[in-house]
């Protein structure tokens, strides 16, 4: 049976609540928060690993904690219905994965462009390149301009926390952009880990249509001869014009969500040992694993600190530019072929000499502690700062 | 929407814009205009940028003059010819990726009957053939089979006009069109045939030479609609500029068309008929 739940602040449900302790798994933490975000509709397409999450999800709206929910056709139909109900003015929830994001693409700069604050969880996997459906992270790759915010969860209690406050940041009346909530697949979504919960018996304040920069698609707003989407299709400066504006105005509500992320992530990322001389820099699982191989170095006597970016769209650049000042090495493991956050690094950074893009596993390869830490050894004796592994 | 929120109050009523003030004081919201009045009312749909005689801009504006209950409709389109006049109606009107407009549709619509549960929102789907028939197959007809209580409404000119005249699903066998060099090798896709097996309660096929049928039509899909289930409209509107002919035949082409492989044809399931009988009965 549906719990009676209070409406509450953002503030008093993830700040205020005492919070309980409960060892679940990723795709259970999802549900745990979307049952207590306030949703009043989800629809589901499945794809492995995201699937759980969905099905947890339905059972949520068959309890009652949902207003409406149903199984779409294609991650693509998904991601344009839940367009659709948020046009309409509602608070709206998917999550897909891998080949499904890559279905969906065409949707999720729509989301920005016309506004919409919907929020998104992402269980990351292979993409058919070739196929595989373990953990990897290719996709966010190919997702960093697409005019959504991306925040990169590194357990279960991230994905809980991230997807709650995501709404908090996402619905700001001066950012009411869509919002995707990353993990790596299985590895968060299909483990068991400690997370805290506040109460099951609170959730989120509605939704606030009346507080959206665009007004919702209910015909209750003075309808004039305008285009809700930006323009399209006419030949002539105006409309270039007008175009271009709009879309300066999602990059700058991006930025703007900046101090909302700050206030509610504590920060775009977070330091471990910042006056080490070497960072191990990563996000989502990673971060894990290069702390473990952190502890092992610093046992050795090595002088490692650790950099966890949180929010990778938008990106920390200036605070990544401060922590990093006086580094000498900086070694980026990543769950991913391409590695795309070591570009972002090498790109936001002076000196990017500095970057050791490396190491890099894929296809289902785990990412030993002992591969992060001789990659470490190997890049600092390239460097000149270790005479002999 | 109600009379108050589209009101502007005294003191501002004239810095509006004069087309504005034209949509309050003479436009369809409130009072109820039809076809015979058009000429004589501001109508939610007027300049636009389509060729000389196109079908589709007269099949739109005969569309949007005839819904029941423009104050509280909302027009979902996709790329296309249609986008052009549609992109500047005064109802909410989005067009987001192409052929994705069923389940933009039967998102918004699910939403808006839960946040208005007492009132019908009419969400109209208004799209040409390529998207309808092509890229959006799928979704057009997922939507039908979930029953979502969506209008759709098919624009057809049996052709890719915006793009420059190419091939779609729509057009006829043998028709010489880019990327069909050699004529089209596969007849028309039957759409409005799908729609009778695929869940609409009620369907109709008509062409811009009938425009008292289409007024007909679309009061048909909108009042099943909103309490059977699905229904789908497919209207001819041939297109003078890739079809080459001059553009003051529009309406003599479709009135051949209607004549021949486009003639009128209407379906409807039981449960329509009953609802539409209902209606009639109480008013």
């Amino acid at each position: 049976m549906v719990v009676e739940q209070k409406a509450v602040s953002v503030d008093e449900l993830l700040f205020a609540s005492p919070r309980k302790q409960v060892f679940i798994t990723g795709s259970e933490a999802v549900a745990e928060a979307v049952k207590r975000a306030n949703v009043e509709m989800a629809i589901a397409y499945p794809i492995t690993p995201q699937s759980e999450s969905m099905h947890l999800v339905g059972d949520l709206f068959a309890k009652g904690y949902l207003r409406d929910y149903y199984r779409g056709e294609n991650e693509f139909a998904v991601m344009a219905a839940v367009h659709g109900a948020s046009l309409g003015g509602g608070r709206v929830f998917t999550a897909t994965s891998g080949p499904g994001t890559l279905r969906a693409m065409e949707m999720f700069p729509v989301w920005a462009g016309s506004r919409q604050p919907i929020v998104c969880a992402f269980m990351c996997r292979g993409v058919s390149l070739p196929p595989s459906i373990q953990p990897e992270n290719i996709e966010m790759g190919m997702l960093l301009d697409t005019g959504m915010i991306m925040l990169h969860a590194e357990n279960a209690q991230d994905f809980f926390d991230m997807i709650l406050k995501g709404y908090a940041v996402a619905e700001q009346p001066e950012v009411h952009l869509p919002l995707g909530v990353f993990v790596d697949g299985f590895f968060v979504t299909h483990t068991r880990d400690l997370v805290m919960l506040p109460p099951e018996d609170l959730k989120l304040a509605p939704y606030d249509p009346t507080c959206s920069p665009v007004p919702a698609f209910d015909m209750e707003t003075p309808p004039i001869r305008i285009v809700r989407d930006p323009l399209l299709n006419k030949s002539n400066f105006i409309s270039y014009a007008a175009n271009a504006s709009w879309h300066q105005e999602v990059l700058a509500a991006a930025e703007r969500a900046r101090k909302h992320l700050n206030r509610y992530l504590g920060g775009l990322l977070e330091v471990e040992y910042p006056d080490a001389s070497l960072f191990i820099i990563a996000s989502g699982t990673a971060v894990s694993q290069g702390r473990e191989a952190l502890k092992a170095l610093r046992a050795e006597g090595f002088e490692v600190g650790l950099i966890k970016i949180k929010s990778i769209r938008p990106f920390p650049t200036a605070e990544l530019i401060a922590a990093t000042e006086k580094a000498e090495l900086l070694v980026v493991p990543e769950f991913n072929a391409g590695g795309w956050l070591a570009r972002e690094i090498k790109a936001a950074i002076d000196n990017n000499s500095r970057v050791c893009a490396s190491p890099r596993v894929f296809g289902g390869m785990t990412m030993p502690v002992e591969l992060i830490v001789s990659e470490v050894k190997k890049a600092m004796l390239a460097k000149g700062l270790l005479k002999s592994v | 929407m109600s009379t108050r929120i589209i009101t502007p109050v005294a003191e501002f009523a004239d810095l509006l814009p004069q087309d504005y003030r034209e949509l309050v004081a003479n436009g369809p919201f409130f009072a109820r205009r039809g076809l015979k009045d058009l000429g004589t009312f501001k109508e939610i749909i007027e300049e636009h940028p389509h060729c000389a005689g196109c079908g589709v801009a007269l099949g739109v504006r005969l569309v949007a003059a005839s819904l029941p209950a423009p104050a509280d409709t909302i027009i979902i389109g996709t790329p296309g010819c249609s986008f052009f006049g549609l992109a500047q109606t005064a109802v909410n009107y989005s067009n987001t990726a192409f052929g994705n407009q069923n389940a933009v549709a039967s998102g918004l619509k699910r939403m808006l009957s839960l946040r208005y549960p007492d009132r019908h929102k009419d969400v109209v789907v208004l799209v040409g053939d390529g998207g309808i028939a092509d890229i959006g197959l799928d979704m057009t007809l997922h939507s039908w089979f979930r029953r979502e209580k969506i209008v759709t409404i098919m624009v057809d000119n049996e052709v890719y006009g915006n793009t420059g005249g190419q091939e779609s699903g729509m057009t006829k066998e043998g028709q010489v069109l880019n990327m069909a060099p050699g004529g089209k090798k596969f007849p028309k896709i039957p759409v409005f045939e799908i729609a009778k097996v695929s869940g609409c309660a009620y369907a109709a096929k008509v062409t811009v030479a009938s425009p008292r049928m289409i007024e007909k039509a679309v009061n048909r899909a909108v009042l099943v609609a909103r309490q059977v289930g699905p229904t789908y409209l497919q209207i001819y509107t041939p297109c003078p500029t890739n079809l080459k002919f001059s553009p003051d035949q529009t309406v003599r082409v479709a009135a051949e068309a209607e004549k021949g492989y486009y003639a009128v044809e209407e379906f409807i399931t039981d449960e329509a008929a009953r609802c539409l009988q209902q209606l009639t009965t109480e008013s």
